[in-house]
C-alpha cells in the first residue's frame, strides 16, 4: 500500500526534464510531381483514417485589379459548373462526410478537402471539375453579394472588426493588399466578368501547389495524378507582381464606432519586417515575453493584475512579404488609456531591464513544450511545411528557430526591444 | 475503440488511463460535475467565474501556470451549464508536474481575496465582450429565459446580469469549493505518451489523500412540458432583422437526443442542408440560417437562427421555416438523405478523435454521462436510426406547443 503520504511534500514542484534538452523533429514530407510538373507535399502519418488535402494557388488578393475579386472567385468556385448546380457539389461532398472549404488570403487562396481517407478518389474528380469549369453562375453571384453584404453590416458594428481593419491600412496603406478593406460598395461593384477573368488565370493556368496529409490510401499518388495532372496550371512561377507598402504619417487615432459602446478595442502596432529577416526568431522570443502567452507581462499585468481586460496579446503577423508587430485588447472602455500606457510601460521595461534569467528560462521551456505539442498529428506537421514552402523557407528555419529559442541572450532581447520597442514608432487605434 | 483502463480510488476518484505512444505529449483532463445549472437564480455566473478562481494559486502552490509553462505545458478550461474541465498538455516526460497541480487544487484552493477582486473584473470584461457589446449577443440570454421557466437552463453560463458576478463574495467562493470541488465529484483521465502502471501510482501519490468529500447529488427542478407556443420580440440597434426559434428536446442519453442531431444534420448541416437550400438559396429570406443544438446532458434546445434579407417580413421568414417544418414532420427522409447525415457523422467523430486532448476530454465527459465505454457506441446509436424515427420525433419537437419565438427587429 502507499504510505507516502506523510512525506509528500506539495510546495515543491516535481524533478522535471528540461523541454531545452529535448531534441525536436520535423517530420520530413515526401515530395513528387504530378504529370503536369505540380509540386506534391505528403505528409503520412496519424492513427485515424482521415486526409486532408490543400490545393494552394497564387491567387490572393495581392493579384487583383479590383476590390474583392480574388475573394469572390475563390468563394463562388464551387458554386456551380456546367454540369453541376451549387447545391448537387454541395450534396456530393456533404454525401461523403467531408467538407469542402475554400479561403482567399493576401498571396494565396486555398481549397481544402478533409475527408475519410477510403473516399478521397471519390471527391477528387469533383475538385477537379471546380479548377477546370467553374461557371460562376450570375444567381449565385447576386446571393452572394447580398449576403456579404449583409454579414459585413453586422461586423461593422463590432470594435473589434473595425478596429482590425484600420491598424493594417495605417500599417500597410489601403493600396496595399494588407491594408486593404471591403464596403458594400466594392461588393456592388463587383461583376462576373472580372472573376471569369480571374479564375481563368490564377486558378485554371494558376500556380498550384499540393499538400496532403494523414492516413493516406496506397494509392493516393495516382489518384492525385488523375484528379490534378492533367491540368494545364501554370507551375513556372514567372508572374511576381511587386506591391510596397506606404505607411500613414499620423500615428494616434480615435474612433467612436457604437456611441454607446462598454468596451474599446485597442491596437497598437508597428511595421516589422518578413520571416527572412535575422531579427524575426528572436523577436518571437522576446514577443513571447511580452504579449505571446498566457504567463506573458501583458497578461500578467493587464489582465491576471488590473482586470482591465478578457486578454491581451501581441504578436507578429504571419504575411510572406512584410510583417507587423501587433498589441490587441478588447478592454473596458474606461480603462483604455490606462491599458496603453500600461504596454507602453512593459516596453520600456524590456528596453531598461534585462529578462532574469527565471523568466527567459520559463518562455524557452514553455515555446519548445508548446512547439513540441504543435509538431503532433499529421495536420499540424503538413501546415508547418506549408508554411515554410509557401514562405520559401527551409528545414534550417525549423532547426534555427529552436537553437534561437534555446540559447537567444537577455541582451540580445533587450537590444531588440530598444531597436523594435518605441512607443514613437507604433501605431495607436482605440475603437469604441 | 479506444483503449483505456479505468480505477477507483479509495477516495472515490474515478481515474481513466488512456495509453497513446503515437505522441510525445501528456494530458491530464479534470473534470468536475459541477456546471451553471448548479448556481442559485440569484447568484448565476458563479461557477464559470469560479473557473477563472481555480487559477488564482492553491493551498500549496502560488502561481499554477508558471510551473505548467516551466515545465514546457499549456492549459486551459471550460464552463459549461453541465460542468466545468480543466484540461493541460505537456510532455509526457514531465506529466508529474500536472497531476501536482491539480491535485492541490482539489485539495485546496488559497481562496485569495487580491485574486478575486481580480476575476470579478476579467469576467466582466468577458461579459461585455461577448454578450454585450456585441450586436446581437443577448440573443441566448432572452431565449433561454423564454424556454425554461423553472429550469436552471434558463441562465447562460456567463450569468444572468453583470452584478451577480460583481457580488460574489470569498465566503461564496468557500462554500462553492467545499461542494462541488473534491475527488468524490471530479473525473481524470491521463492520456498521451504513459505507462498505466506509472500513470496510476502518480494518481494515487498525488490525489490518494485528498478527502473524498461529499458526492453532490444534485435535485434540479423539472422543466413542465411546454403547453403553448411562446414569443419574444425585441427592438435592437443592429442592423438586420433577426429570427430565433427553439424547442425542447431529450436529454443527451435519451435516444431523442441522437434523432435530433440528426435532424438538425437535415436541417441545417452545410450546403446541401434544406433550410440552407430553401431559404437562403431558393427564397432568399435569409443571409444566413442555422440549425443546432446545444448538446446538454438535460433536456435541452435544439434551434434554428437566421437573419433576414433586407426587406423580407418576419411572417414570410417564419412561414417558409413552419413549411420545411411540415415536410419534415410528414414525410419520410429519403434513405440517401438520412445516409448522407450519419456519413457526416462518422467523419466528425473520427476528427474529433484525432486529438489526444480531445479523446481526454470525451472519456471525462462520457464517465461523467455514466460509463466511458459509450464512447465506443455513440456511432452505432446513430447507425440505427431510421427514416421512422426522424419523422416521429419531429412531430414530438415541432409541436406548435413546444415552440419558442424571438423576433428580434432591427430599430433602424
Amino acid at each position: 500500500m502507499y504510505n507516502q503520504n506523510k512525506m509528500l511534500n506539495r510546495t515543491i514542484q516535481p524533478h522535471i526534464t528540461q523541454p531545452t534538452e529535448f531534441n525536436l523533429h520535423l517530420k520530413p514530407y515526401q515530395h513528387f510531381t504530378l504529370d503536369n510538373g505540380t509540386n506534391v507535399y505528403a505528409v503520412e502519418a496519424g492513427e485515424q483514417d482521415v486526409l486532408m488535402l490543400e490545393l494552394v494557388f497564387n491567387a490572393g488578393n495581392w493579384y487583383e485589379d479590383k476590390n474583392i475579386i480574388a475573394g469572390s472567385a475563390n468563394f463562388l468556385l464551387k458554386n456551380g459548373t456546367s454540369s453541376k448546380t451549387a447545391y448537387e457539389i454541395n450534396e456530393h461532398f456533404d454525401f461523403y462526410g467531408a467538407y469542402l472549404n475554400r479561403s482567399c488570403y493576401n498571396e494565396t487562396a486555398t481549397i481544402t478537402l478533409h475527408c475519410l481517407n477510403k473516399n478521397l478518389h471519390q471527391l477528387t474528380p469533383v475538385i477537379t471539375e471546380l479548377l477546370s469549369d467553374a461557371i460562376f453562375p450570375e444567381n449565385e453571384l447576386a446571393i452572394y453579394k447580398q449576403n456579404q453584404k449583409q454579414r459585413l453590416e453586422v461586423n461593422l458594428k463590432k470594435c473589434d472588426f473595425v478596429a482590425n481593419r484600420l491598424i493594417d491600412e495605417y500599417l500597410f496603406g489601403f493600396h496595399h493588399p494588407y491594408g486593404r478593406y471591403t464596403s458594400t460598395l466594392d461588393y456592388d461593384a463587383v461583376d462576373r466578368e472580372s472573376i471569369v477573368e480571374f479564375y481563368k488565370q490564377y486558378y485554371q493556368k494558376g500556380n498550384c501547389k499540393i499538400f496532403i496529409g494523414g492516413k493516406l490510401p496506397v494509392n493516393y499518388q495516382a489518384v492525385l495524378n488523375e484528379a490534378f495532372g492533367k491540368l494545364p496550371f501554370n507551375n513556372t512561377d514567372l508572374f511576381q507582381k511587386e506591391i510596397h507598402s506606404a505607411p500613414a504619417i499620423t500615428k494616434k487615432y480615435n474612433l467612436i464606432n457604437d456611441a454607446n459602446g462598454v468596451q474599446a478595442a485597442v491596437r497598437i502596432a508597428r511595421n516589422f519586417p518578413n520571416k527572412h529577416h535575422p531579427d524575426f526568431q528572436k523577436t518571437l522570443v522576446l514577443n513571447n515575453v511580452f504579449g505571446g502567452f498566457f504567463g506573458s507581462r501583458l497578461m500578467s499585468n493587464i489582465r491576471e493584475d488590473k482586470g482591465y481586460t478578457y486578454g491581451i496579446h501581441s504578436y507578429l503577423q504571419n504575411h510572406i512579404h512584410e510583417s507587423a508587430w501587433m498589441i490587441s485588447t478588447e478592454c473596458g472602455r474606461d480603462v483604455a488609456a490606462a491599458t496603453i500606457d500600461e504596454v507602453y510601460k512593459e516596453m520600456k521595461i524590456l528596453q531598461d531591464t534585462l529578462i532574469d534569467a527565471e523568466e527567459l528560462d520559463l518562455v524557452r521551456n514553455y515555446m519548445i513544450g508548446t512547439l513540441l505539442g504543435d509538431l503532433d498529428g499529421p495536420f499540424q506537421i503538413l501546415s508547418r511545411w506549408k508554411s515554410y514552402i509557401l514562405n520559401d523557407l527551409s528545414i534550417d528555419y525549423f532547426n534555427n528557430a529552436i537553437k534561437t529559442i534555446k540559447t537567444v541572450s537577455a541582451e540580445e532581447l533587450q537590444s531588440l526591444a530598444k531597436k523594435y520597442l518605441n512607443p514613437d514608432e507604433f501605431y495607436e487605434l482605440v475603437v469604441v | 475503440m479506444i483503449q483505456y483502463n479505468k480505477f477507483i480510488l479509495d477516495n472515490g476518484l474515478r481515474v481513466l488511463i488512456h495509453k497513446d505512444d503515437s505522441t510525445p505529449m501528456a494530458v491530464v483532463n479534470v473534470l468536475y460535475d459541477v456546471g451553471a445549472k448548479d448556481e442559485l437564480p440569484n447568484k448565476t455566473g458563479f461557477a464559470h467565474l469560479f473557473e477563472h478562481l481555480m487559477f488564482g494559486g492553491s493551498i500549496n502552490i502560488e502561481d499554477y501556470d508558471e510551473p505548467l509553462q516551466r515545465a514546457g505545458g499549456e492549459n486551459n478550461a471550460y464552463t459549461t451549464n453541465d460542468l466545468t474541465n480543466y484540461y493541460c498538455q505537456l510532455p509526457a516526460e514531465n506529466l508529474e508536474t500536472a497531476m501536482w497541480l491539480e491535485s492541490d487544487r482539489m485539495l485546496s484552493l488559497a481562496f485569495n481575496k487580491k485574486s478575486l477582486e481580480t476575476q470579478r473584473k476579467v469576467v466582466c470584461e468577458e461579459f461585455k465582450e461577448h454578450y454585450i457589446n456585441k450586436p446581437y449577443g443577448d440573443v441566448w440570454a432572452k431565449m433561454r429565459a423564454l424556454t425554461y421557466t423553472v429550469h436552471p437552463y434558463g441562465w447562460m453560463t456567463i450569468g444572468k446580469e453583470l452584478s451577480h458576478v460583481e457580488d460574489a463574495t470569498l465566503e461564496d467562493v468557500k462554500a462553492f469549493f467545499k461542494k462541488h470541488y473534491c475527488p468524490a465529484n471530479a473525473v481524470l483521465v491521463i492520456a498521451g505518451k504513459v505507462e498505466t502502471t506509472t500513470a496510476l501510482e502518480l494518481a494515487n501519490k498525488w490525489f490518494g489523500s485528498i478527502p473524498s468529500g461529499e458526492k453532490y447529488n444534485r435535485n434540479l427542478p423539472l422543466e413542465p412540458v411546454q403547453t403553448a407556443p411562446k414569443f419574444l420580440e425585441v427592438k435592437a440597434d443592429v442592423p438586420l432583422d433577426a429570427l430565433v426559434k427553439a424547442w425542447h428536446i431529450d436529454s443527451r442519453l435519451e435516444k431523442g437526443y441522437y434523432v435530433a442531431d440528426l435532424i438538425t444534420e437535415v436541417l441545417g448541416g452545410g450546403g446541401s442542408s434544406r433550410l440552407f437550400q430553401k431559404l437562403v438559396k431558393e427564397k432568399q429570406l435569409f443571409s444566413n440560417l442555422d440549425c443546432y443544438h446545444f448538446g446538454s446532458v438535460e433536456k435541452g434546445l435544439i434551434a434554428i437562427e437566421g437573419k433576414l434579407v433586407k426587406g423580407k417580413s418576419m411572417q414570410d421568414a417564419e412561414d417558409a421555416i413552419e413549411e420545411e417544418l411540415q415536410k419534415i414532420m410528414t414525410e419520410l427522409v429519403s434513405e440517401n438523405e438520412l445516409q448522407k447525415v450519419k456519413n457526416k457523422t462518422e467523419s466528425v467523430i473520427a476528427f474529433e478523435d484525432m486529438a489526444l486532448m480531445s479523446r481526454a476530454n470525451s472519456l471525462a465527459f462520457y464517465e461523467l454521462l455514466g460509463d466511458a465505454t459509450m464512447m465506443d457506441t455513440e456511432l452505432s446509436k446513430y447507425q440505427a436510426i431510421t427514416t421512422q424515427d426522424i419523422l416521429e420525433y419531429s412531430k414530438i419537437i415541432f409541436n406548435k406547443n413546444n415552440s419558442n419565438t424571438l423576433r428580434y427587429y432591427s430599430k433602424n
